[in-house]
């Protein structure tokens, strides 16, 4: 079809930074982020399937600077789209499309997501310790 | 001079008709996944630090098993209907929007039969 010279609407870069939209394309860019970094887990249980060599060696790339970074990015992409998610779900119920209740929600999914994968990591480093 | 009606012309050019369906799969999957994930991320901080038979023994008890497939089951059917929407959205090109559709769906159900492979080995003690 004639898709290739269609004027198309204005795009991100042009508006200024709302809480509808800006937590809207954040969702969009999670479910991508863990979409990539599923190959991750499935390294992860291959590796614990393949023998204890194996295992130590994920242990040590997951467990490196780089590789702990990346697990942080990793949790608060899964925290944000799970309670994005559950957004998505209410206003599929046909609820919470009113503007203040939507940015009052949005607001709660940004720190939200923050304060749970925040809690995650000291919850596993506090277990770590225990055993 | 195009002969064809304007009715004949307009056939078969609208929705695929298959659109429900797939908006219906994302959410049904979605809620699949709300406890999945709970139970997954709970068992990880259970298990942080732990040592490979301890991880062992945790995805290799039935019941885990089970769930760890289910889970990556539902995450990869999800992910790869999602990635779909956003193709549809960004790509204008047909056929790199088609080929990555599908590329992406190989991709998704290729990495769900290897984790779950990995999960049934390490369950039966392989």
């Amino acid at each position: 079809m004639q898709s290739d010279n269609r004027p198309l609407s204005p795009h991100l870069q042009i508006y200024k930074p709302q809480w509808t939209w800006v937590p809207s394309i954040m969702f969009r860019f999670s479910g991508g982020a863990i979409t990539v970094g599923s190959l991750l887990l499935i390294y992860w249980l291959i590796a614990l399937a393949s023998g204890p060599e194996a295992y130590a060696t994920a242990q040590s790339v997951f467990g490196s600077i780089i590789g702990r970074i990346i697990l942080f990015g990793f949790t608060w992409a899964l925290m944000y789209h799970l309670l994005g998610g559950i957004r998505h779900l209410v206003w599929d119920a046909g609820k919470g499309f009113v503007v203040p209740t939507a940015e009052f929600w949005a607001k709660v999914v940004v720190f939200g997501s923050i304060v749970l994968t925040v809690l995650v990591w000291i919850a596993a480093y506090a277990l770590r310790g225990a055993a | 001079m195009n002969l064809r009606t304007p009715l004949a012309r307009a056939r078969g050019l609208g929705s695929a008709k298959d659109g429900v369906g797939h908006w219906l799969a994302e959410r049904v999957s979605a809620a699949a996944l709300v406890p999945l994930v709970i139970w997954f991320v709970i068992g990880l901080i259970m298990h942080a630090g732990a040592d490979y038979e301890a991880v062992k023994a945790w995805i290799g008890h039935p019941v885990n098993a089970v769930l760890m497939i289910l889970l990556l089951g539902a995450m990869f059917h999800h992910a790869q209907l999602g990635m779909q929407v956003i193709y549809e959205d960004y790509i204008h090109t047909e056929w790199l929007k088609v080929g990555s559709i599908y590329a992406t769906r190989f991709a998704a159900y290729l990495l769900a039969v290897a984790g779950s492979f990995a999960v049934l080995k390490v369950a039966f003690g392989g």
